[in-house]
């Protein structure tokens, strides 16, 4: 899988606010955290983490085979590209606002190496069997382990349905945020893919949004046969404006493609049940894993 | 950021392309002038970011230079599509041959430059797509690769034209500024509708769309500016939300909306719609809600003209209930009170701190989102 007991993370931008703030709570949550690092801080720490200059050091010294990176948005594409460089195996890019173009070749350069990248503008991967958290997931929403796999475009919408999973008794396998921007690493068709494949997952839930055609490609895929797990949907943005950004970068109607209504109607027709309010869900797929 | 007609052609000539002489007005007495240099007939078109123009009225010959200077009478101030029109383009009138389609995006599933071409263009791509989606050329460049020649041969064949003649000639080197165009200036959209060919034998875009990466202005000081100094399609509102650091989107419903994170305030759009309300705006207030970050997007919400209610719905396994309740609290202290109903349903910590000041102010706290939405909605019609 994506993640597990062997993965070893370096915080890139480790000595931010956002990126101290978050190795703390991914340390809290079970993460192995073995580096941070920020250009000119190394040799200092930062809650009880050795800082390097360079991701490669980190890997070196530490063995780091994961970063997590909080860099601000001009020097992101640069943070990603240094880590795949650095021979790390996933990247996880939180940061919002990186310009189209530098994701575009970032990201081409990390798949070509066979490197994963979750992200840019995403909330990350949280994987609770083996306490692992690599992303800014609050760890109270992610205490109970179980054989739901969430997978989303969404933040906050993804805790919300995780929490609402949860309290219905569900218990979380895998949350994959994959984010909101236009272009991304591993996409929400292709993390669907992925979590499909793990044995320990039962069951799935898809949070998609307007804009682009992930939700479209992986209904194509379930009604190929290639995902053989039960799959709820639920869609953000049925009263997005044509022509509007919703907040996330990715979430726009364009070029007369990409609104929420043909997405409900695409996974409907190939049989995907899709949740009218993300509160539907539970129910949703409890009907659904009866079966 | 989406550029005006006679921004993207300065862009496109500064490539090399020929674009019809032009002159960009702000007066009927400038459009007369104008014309008078440029030779009447002339076309008047409005400087507005909507596609659509032409049929609604924004776009128009003039014959001579007084007709010019009459016609742009009434165009300046028009409204189109929400948008005041406020600049004239005046452009020499240019007899068609043929109308074709030429446009660059990103595709997102592949990860590449994607060029869109048509031998038919002149209506949308989403009309072309409809009525004749096998005229739609899909060329797909890689961004690690760039263009090549190969990738221009495609394009202008599926045009048309006839390799060693003039036009294929013209039409390769608009393939060429257009991609320059699109990985220079940081662009999601270059856009040649129509592209056309003239009576005259002459490849020409007769109109031009750009849209830039609004993340990437930093890269580009002189678009900024000319952003700062027309806003363009953005309204007064979402300029001062941007400013705050909000993402704010104007809707036509009366239940204001105030969420964290996108997906969720998105949902709780559809929520409120789902139960029969209208949304009158979208607004997300981003991660970690503070107590100011909070006032300031209530404040925003108690001056909008149409919103009855003010739903706020807010997730957050760290955010601090009793911070999202003061925030609410020191909106309405400064407003000095508000005639408008306010809902708020929230999932944090300190909730019952939060439910306490709330209270005092006698806004309702919801923990159950759903419940919420229908007050909100029922708050609406009174």
């Amino acid at each position: 899988m994506l993640v597990g007991p062997n993965t070893k993370v370096v915080v890139q931008g480790a000595t931010g606010k956002e990126g101290s703030f978050h190795l703390q709570r991914m340390l809290e949550y079970g993460t192995k955290v073995v580096a941070g690092v920020t250009p000119g801080k190394g040799g200092t720490t930062v809650h009880g983490v050795p800082v390097y200059d360079t991701v490669e050091e980190a890997v070196k010294k530490q063995g780091a085979n994961a970063s997590v990176i909080f860099v601000p948005a001009k020097f992101a594409a640069d943070a990603l590209l240094e880590a795949v460089d650095a021979g790390v195996e996933l990247a996880v890019v939180i940061t919002e606002h990186i310009p189209v173009h530098d994701t575009l070749r970032a990201v081409n350069y990390a798949r070509a190496r066979g490197v994963t990248v979750i992200g840019p503008n995403c909330p990350g991967i949280v994987a609770p069997p083996v306490r692992v958290k690599l992303g800014i997931m609050p760890n109270s929403i992610y205490q109970t382990p179980g054989k739901i796999a969430v997978v989303s475009r969404s933040g906050t919408l993804t805790y919300e349905i995780s929490y609402q999973l949860v309290r219905a008794g569900f218990g979380i396998n895998v949350a994959i945020g994959v984010g909101g921007d236009p272009v991304v690493g591993l996409d929400l068709m292709e993390a669907t893919l992925k979590v499909a494949q793990d044995p320990e997952v039962e069951g799935i839930v898809v949070i998609g949004e307007v804009g682009g055609d992930a939700e479209e490609r992986l209904a194509k895929l379930y009604a190929e046969g290639a995902i053989n797990k039960p799959i709820v949907a639920y869609v953000a943005g049925r009263t997005a404006p044509p022509g509007k950004r919703m907040g996330h970068a990715g979430a726009i109607v364009m070029l007369g493609s990409g609104d929420a209504k043909s997405k409900i109607e695409t996974f409907r027709s190939v049989g995907i049940p899709v949740a009218e309010t993300p509160f539907e869900v539970p129910r949703l797929l409890a009907e659904l894993l009866k079966k | 950021m989406k550029l005006h007609e006679y921004e993207a052609k300065e862009l496109f000539s500064k490539y090399g392309v020929k674009i019809p002489p032009g002159r960009l007005a702000l007066t009927p007495e400038e459009v007369h002038k104008a014309a008078k240099e440029i030779g009447t007939p002339v076309v008047l078109k409005a400087q507005v970011v909507v596609a659509g123009r032409g049929k609604a009225g924004g776009i128009k010959v003039a014959n001579s230079p007084e007709e010019a200077y009459e016609l742009s009478k009434k165009m300046f101030g028009m409204d189109i599509k929400g948008l005041k029109v406020k600049k004239l383009y005046v452009t020499k009138y240019v007899e068609v041959e043929k109308e074709m389609y030429l446009s660059l995006i990103i595709d997102r599933a592949s990860r590449r430059y994607l060029f869109l071409a048509s031998p038919v263009g002149g209506v949308d791509i989403e009309e072309i797509a409809k009525t004749s989606p096998e005229k739609i050329k899909r060329v797909y460049v890689d961004p690690s690769v760039g263009l090549r020649d190969y990738h221009v041969r495609s394009i202008v064949s599926w045009l048309g034209f006839k390799p060693g003649t003039p036009q294929w000639q013209q039409a390769a080197s608009i393939v060429q500024a257009m991609y320059r165009i699109m990985v220079d200036y940081d662009a999601e959209l270059v856009e040649s509708n129509p592209l056309a060919l003239t009576k005259e034998g002459e490849v020409i875009p007769l109109d031009a769309r750009i849209i830039v990466d609004d993340n990437a202005l930093f890269r580009h000081p002189e678009l900024e500016k000319a952003l700062e100094e027309d806003p363009r399609d953005v309204t007064e509102f979402e300029a001062y939300a941007k400013k705050i650091g909000f993402h704010y989107v104007e809707l036509d419903g009366d239940v204001g909306i105030i969420g964290n994170g996108a997906g969720l305030t998105m949902a709780t759009m559809d929520l409120v719609y789902h139960f029969g309300g209208r949304p009158a705006n979208f607004l997300d207030i981003g991660g970690g809600a503070s107590r100011e970050v909070v006032k300031e997007a209530v404040k925003v919400l108690l001056n909008h003209p149409r919103a009855k209610v003010i739903f706020v719905n807010i997730f957050g396994g760290i955010t601090r209930a009793d911070e999202v309740a003061l925030g609410i609290k020191d909106a309405l202290a400064e407003a000095g009170g508000t005639t408008k109903k306010i809902v708020v349903r929230m999932k944090g910590t300190n909730e019952e701190l939060g439910r306490a000041i709330l209270a005092e102010v006698g806004v309702p706290l919801f923990e159950n989102a759903e419940e919420a939405a229908k007050k909100a909605v029922e708050l609406a019609r009174l």
